[in-house]
């Protein structure tokens, strides 16, 4: 048996008295005697095992709703079983082309302008030798990441309402009046992402710089000797050696694309900009707990919980196979 | 090491420095301009276009009076300090419980449990079937709903784990001969050899929780007393004109709605940028090593 031999090999303080090779049995003994021996251990076992059976695996067990015509009064197990119909209901109601349109395309311009910025950011930052320069750009960038998101938001606002600065500043470019640019559901996705990338910009490049400092200087006085100049320096040094970081952030950032996070959607959107702003999380917490159809709610969010797990399941296998880095 | 310093490297460290500066100069200025703005005239201020690097017509400190009296704020205040503590101690005794068990080698089970556990970084069950369990709890409405849920996750546990597996069994060994049992073990000899990676726990729940506003929009209802700190900016940011300046003070005009949006901001995020240039550097360790270790 394959736990008897874990046995084996495991160290105990406390002496043996354990049976080997004795079948059931002897496993038996010898668990009662390691719960006996760890009674500590396995209590706390419990409570954590506790918790996120009731936290995080009821819930899934929950996900059942997704297949009923879910009514509060008749709760999980009474509801009406419907099958597929929420799904149904999802994919051929009116807005499924603009959720996904929307998830795909604020995630993945979130991913392909803001993955890559602080990674630039960092590169730029790590050429400067003056110490207190580096350090002062570092901490100052920072600050953006400790607002909080409904401050972020509520700045954002102030700044592209009509008379806010930004929205002056595009008037002038256009020559056209002022206006509230987050009424126009066009320059959502990039008011979006400007954001992100001010909060995120100097938070997300610590990581890289601190990599970055962990590079072994020795191979950049061996390049001068060859010749190499500062461009070649940081194609062949200095990205090859922080790659595998880029590659496990960006399985990180993957799996994240299709669960752009509701919070400051649904801060800045609005009903008249919902063409280009709902995704599917916001629409979620809508259906959800305002409309209360728990059933479309719950079948819509197991629908974007299975895209996020491929994803990120599938940038693993690739990143594994192309650069043997991954995950898990 | 000797430098030939040729033209394209001027022309790029010309270009970063500008880059640089300007990077620095966009982070600040924001909130550099909603300072200003609240301490501005509030006719000066409706009338303003553009960026306000001065304080605008005469100083007027009006809105951080009007402020004052707009309790929801500071109870807001007091509850979002509650709620990080809370949410600090479960975290804490939770997270060094589960880093403790999963780290002990005589824990023959550990990496089956661990993978268990590690399942719901991968998947989960989503918004409406945890408000239903919570629900089912009775949680909803109180105070436990902002402070539990949430509160151990598979990220810090895997921080923790890593930091305790580096700490020889040596030391367990001679407790254990002295008659230390788990607990004493874990809060007394080995917490204290991980007092960094706790305290970037405890930093990143308490940033966590300083910032969180959905769980109040979720799990909160109808006690709308006991909102945080962002709920009440969330209201005050987020409303038309009209209704704030009678929240805040019934007989004020709505002149200086402008103004106590921009102090509601600068009073809520003082504090935290007071402190944050000193915890910076355990972020810096926090995100490495869960990034190495993960």
């Amino acid at each position: 048996m394959k736990k008897k031999q874990k046995t084996k090999k495991t160290q105990f303080t406390s002496g043996g008295g354990y049976i080997e090779n004795a079948g059931i049995k002897g496993y038996l003994h010898n668990q009662r005697l390691d719960i006996k021996r760890n009674k500590l251990v396995y209590a706390m076992l419990v409570v954590i095992l506790a918790y996120f059976i009731i936290f995080n695996y009821l819930p899934m067990g929950g996900l059942v709703m997704a297949f009923e015509k879910y009514s509060p009064a008749r709760g999980i197990f009474g509801s009406k079983w419907v099958g597929m119909k929420n799904f149904y209901a999802f994919f051929h109601g009116k807005y499924i082309g603009r959720l996904i349109r929307n998830t795909i395309c604020i995630g993945g311009l979130d991913l392909l302008v803001n993955f890559p910025a602080p990674i630039i950011f960092a590169l730029i930052l790590n050429e400067f030798t003056r110490k207190h320069f580096k350090k002062f750009v570092q901490t100052v960038s920072y600050m953006p990441y400790f607002i909080s998101a409904v401050i972020a938001c509520g700045l954002v606002v102030s700044f592209v309402q009509a008379g806010g600065p930004i929205s002056t500043i595009v008037a002038n470019i256009t020559h056209t009046d002022p206006q509230n640019l987050l009424m126009n559901k066009k320059a959502f996705w990039l008011i979006y992402i400007l954001m992100n990338m001010w909060q995120g910009l100097g938070y997300g490049s610590i990581i890289y710089l601190s990599a970055l400092s962990s590079i072994d200087q020795e191979m950049y006085e061996a390049a001068d000797m060859d010749g190499a100049g500062k461009w070649k320096q940081c194609l062949h040094i200095t990205i090859p050696s922080i790659m595998p970081m880029i590659i496990m952030m960006l399985i990180l950032r993957m799996g994240a694309v299709f669960s752009v996070g509701a919070d400051k959607i649904l801060l800045l959107y609005s009903p008249s900009t919902y063409e280009y702003s709902d995704v599917i999380n916001t629409y979620v917490y809508r259906m959800g707990l305002v409309n209360m159809d728990f059933g479309l709610s719950t079948a819509v969010g197991l629908f974007n919980s299975i895209i996020g797990t491929i994803m990120l399941v599938t940038t693993n296998k690739i990143a594994k196979k192309v650069s043997g880095t991954s995950m898990f | 090491m000797k430098y030939k310093v040729k033209a394209p490297r001027v022309i790029f460290m010309i270009f970063a420095v500008i880059l640089m500066l300007a990077i620095t100069v966009v982070s600040v200025i924001p909130l550099w301009h909603v300072l200003m703005l609240s301490l501005s005239n509030p006719t000066a201020v409706t009338t303003n276009r553009g960026l306000a690097l001065g304080i605008l017509g005469n100083l007027d400190l009006n809105a951080y009076k009007m402020l004052l009296g707009y309790k929801k704020l500071w109870a807001g205040y007091g509850y979002t300090i509650l709620y990080i503590v809370l949410s600090c101690a479960f975290t804490g005794v939770l997270t060094v419980m589960a880093g403790y068990i999963f780290s002990r080698r005589r824990f023959r089970y550990r990496n089956s449990f661990m993978m268990l556990i590690s399942f719901t970084m991968l998947f989960n069950g989503g918004m409406i079937p945890t408000f239903m369990v919570i629900q089912k709890l009775g949680m909803i409405d109180t105070i436990w709903a902002m402070v539990i849920p949430g509160s151990l996750n598979v990220f810090n546990i895997i921080l923790m784990r890593t930091s305790m597996e580096g700490i020889s069994d040596a030391l367990e060994d001679a407790a254990r001969i002295d008659g230390a049992n788990d607990f004493t073990i874990m809060f007394r000899i080995i917490l204290p050899l991980c007092k960094a990676t706790f305290a970037v726990i405890m930093l990143f729940t308490a940033v966590y929780k300083w910032n969180d506003f959905m769980s109040a929009l979720i799990y909160l209802p109808r006690r709308t007393d006991l909102y945080p700190l962002q709920m009440a900016l969330k209201e005050i940011l987020f409303r038309t004109t009209k209704d704030i300046s009678t929240a805040a003070d019934a007989t004020s005009n709505s002149v200086y709605a402008q103004n106590i949006k921009n102090a509601a901001i600068i009073v809520s995020t003082v504090p935290i940028l007071c402190v944050y240039p000193f915890v910076q550097k355990y972020f810096v360790t926090g995100m490495t090593v869960g990034a190495v270790k993960s």
